[in-house]
């Protein structure tokens, strides 16, 4: 019972780091299936949107849910304006040419957030710090738990919204076919920018769901490793197989630093995903159909 | 007919150069399509039709030369935006979305649209046409034959309300009767909705026989146009393009080797 009990905690743990690799990777798909570029600044725009968050609630004193539907808003626009000012130009360039961009951009990134909000860890107050929820002798964190929840709404959100309105339709069809969707009369390359403000904006809920747990600091984007290997394990091109993916690899991870001798977790994600991309290269979630003549 | 020939072109085109880089697949073409008209393009594989039409819809841009749509020119414009101003193109190959189903890719067709009954009106004039759609209608796209991806390519055409509707090779890969059924609702089309057409084929024999007025198209020239009327008496036509062999006419023209118009 014990036992079962420690597991269960664990796998709440780890669903809630998971969700973060998976919102984060989520963004990787997102742009992915859209433009063909691979976006190495995911993770670091999820940093900006944690800073942005503090700027707003603890610099300027703002309500907690105010302060973070502004710094998602402020991240978002921050990912339109990246689109329409640097990454459109490069659509079409050799893949290499956009990682080396995208890495690059990181860099500056983490620099700019350094040169602004200094390189110390920091935090602000939100209803879920610092409080738990006891049930059947378990003890969850709600920050833990508002992790699961704040990504389970984003999710029905992000399914409504692709699914039900004819902008997110149109960014599915703009993602599937760009030259049809041009001859649907689909202005195809703002709608990409919307789909950058739209995978920033997720990065920022991220990043503000990730805060009680981990503080924010220039270097929180390095999780975008993970979420890399995620979005991977997931397809990388599907968008609920980023979720399960980033969850696989929470969960896997908090079990094995557990079960396993130290210095094993950081790994741990690396070697599920060799294991995924051996047994099945497509990823879990792999897209594909045959196209007729 | 002559009554249509007296209105001013709905499209027309003078003189374009298209280059995919350095090649040039179109050298100097120009041709009209009047409202109410439906016009095809006919001519062998690579002679450039899908790049006319690329031209038309702005996905390539002429290196020269004029495309003019309802007293504008067009060319050099982005694609969504020719087509909001009335041509809408069901391409080479269908490109329909894979993973929308069947509705939703009509309701793309629409996108540009804002009068939601109207949209609604016309989808129910697509399944009308294609009650094999509708059929299908939650189906994904992907999954459906060849013959229903097209019939779906026509209808997210029709469903942004054209001026000019753009079919590139509608009977390509589908079975003879399926051909003659598609091409008896493009006509449909055409009369029914006064839509102006403009087909391009290798099926010269059903697209005579649906148009109006005909251009023959060879390396990126055009060599020979006329009502289709004309075109289908033309022993090169019957020769080369509808494949009937007259012996006595082939045995007397044997000599010149080549066609009439080179
Ligand atoms: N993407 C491309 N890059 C380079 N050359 C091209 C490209 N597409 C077409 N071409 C060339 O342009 C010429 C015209 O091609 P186009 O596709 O317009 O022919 P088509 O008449 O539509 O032929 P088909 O009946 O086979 O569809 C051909 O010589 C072809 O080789
Ligand atoms: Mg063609």
């Amino acid at each position: 019972m014990q036992d079962a009990a420690r597991i269960l905690q664990l796998v709440i743990n780890g669903s809630a780091a998971g969700c973060i690799y998976g919102l984060v990777a989520l963004g990787f798909v997102l742009i992915y299936k859209a433009t063909e570029m691979v976006n190495f600044a995911q993770g670091d725009i999820m940093m900006l949107g944690g800073f942005a968050a503090y700027t707003f609630i603890a610099t300027l004193g703002m309500n907690y849910w105010l302060g973070a539907l502004l710094a998602i808003g402020a991240t978002a626009l921050f990912g339109y304006l990246l689109d329409v000012l640097i990454l459109r130009r490069v659509i079409g360039q050799p893949q290499f040419q956009v990682v080396m961009l995208t890495l690059g951009l990181g860099f500056i990134f983490r620099a700019a957030a350094g040169i602004g909000w200094g390189y110390d860890s920091i935090a602000f107050v939100t209803p879920f710090t610092n409080k738990v929820v006891r049930a059947g002798g378990l003890v969850l964190g709600q920050d833990n738990l508002s992790i699961i929840a704040g990504t389970l709404v984003l999710c029905g959100v992000l399914y409504v919204f692709f699914s039900r309105t004819r902008l997110g339709i149109a960014m599915q069809a703009s993602s599937q076919n760009q030259l049809a969707a041009y001859y649907m009369g689909i202005p195809v390359r703002s709608v990409f920018s919307m789909i950058w403000a739209i995978s920033a904006g997720v990065a920022a809920v991220a990043g503000i769901l990730l805060s009680p747990v981990s503080m924010i600091d220039v270097n929180m984007g390095g999780i975008g490793i993970k979420a890399f290997a995620a979005a991977v394990l997931g397809g990388f091109g599907s968008i609920p197989g980023a979720l399960v993916g980033g969850i696989i690899v929470g969960v896997v991870e908090q079990l094995s630093g557990y079960y396993l001798p130290p210095g094993t977790q950081d790994v741990t994600s690396n070697v599920v995903l060799l294991a995924v991309l051996v047994l099945r290269p497509q990823g879990l979630f792999g897209q594909t159909i045959r196209k007729r003549v | 007919m002559s009554a249509i020939l007296n209105t001013e072109a709905l499209l027309k085109v003078s003189n374009i150069e298209t280059f995919y880089g350095p090649i040039q697949a179109i050298r100097g073409v120009s041709l009209e399509v009047h409202p109410g008209q439906i016009v095809t393009v006919l001519g062998a594989n690579g002679a450039g039709k899908t790049t006319i039409l690329k031209t038309i819809s702005g996905v390539m841009d002429p290196e020269r030369g004029q495309v003019n749509f309802d007293g504008h020119d067009i060319q050099r414009m982005s694609p969504d935006k020719v087509m909001r101003r009335g041509i809408c193109h069901s391409p080479e190959g269908r490109e329909v979305f894979p993973f929308l189903s069947v509705h939703e890719n009509l309701v793309m067709g629409a996108y540009s649209r804002h009068d939601r009954d109207e949209v609604a009106q016309d989808m129910e004039m697509c399944y009308g046409y294609f009650p094999r759609l509708k059929e299908r209608q939650h189906q994904r796209a992907g999954q459906m034959s060849g013959g229903e991806q097209q019939m779906l390519a026509i209808s997210r055409a029709l469903m942004g309300r054209p001026k000019l509707l753009l079919l590139d090779e509608p009977s390509l890969g589908l079975s003879p009767i399926l051909v003659t059924q598609i091409f008896d609702i493009v006509r449909r089309i055409n009369r029914e909705r006064g839509v102006a057409i403009l087909l391009v084929e290798q099926n010269a024999h059903i697209a005579l026989k649906t148009a109006d007025y005909g251009y023959i198209i060879e390396v990126g020239r055009i060599v020979l146009e006329d009502t289709c009327a004309r075109l289908m008496d033309k022993d090169d036509i019957k020769e080369f393009y509808l494949g009937q062999k007259d012996e006595g006419v082939r045995g007397r023209r044997r000599w010149k080797r080549k066609k009439l118009w080179r």
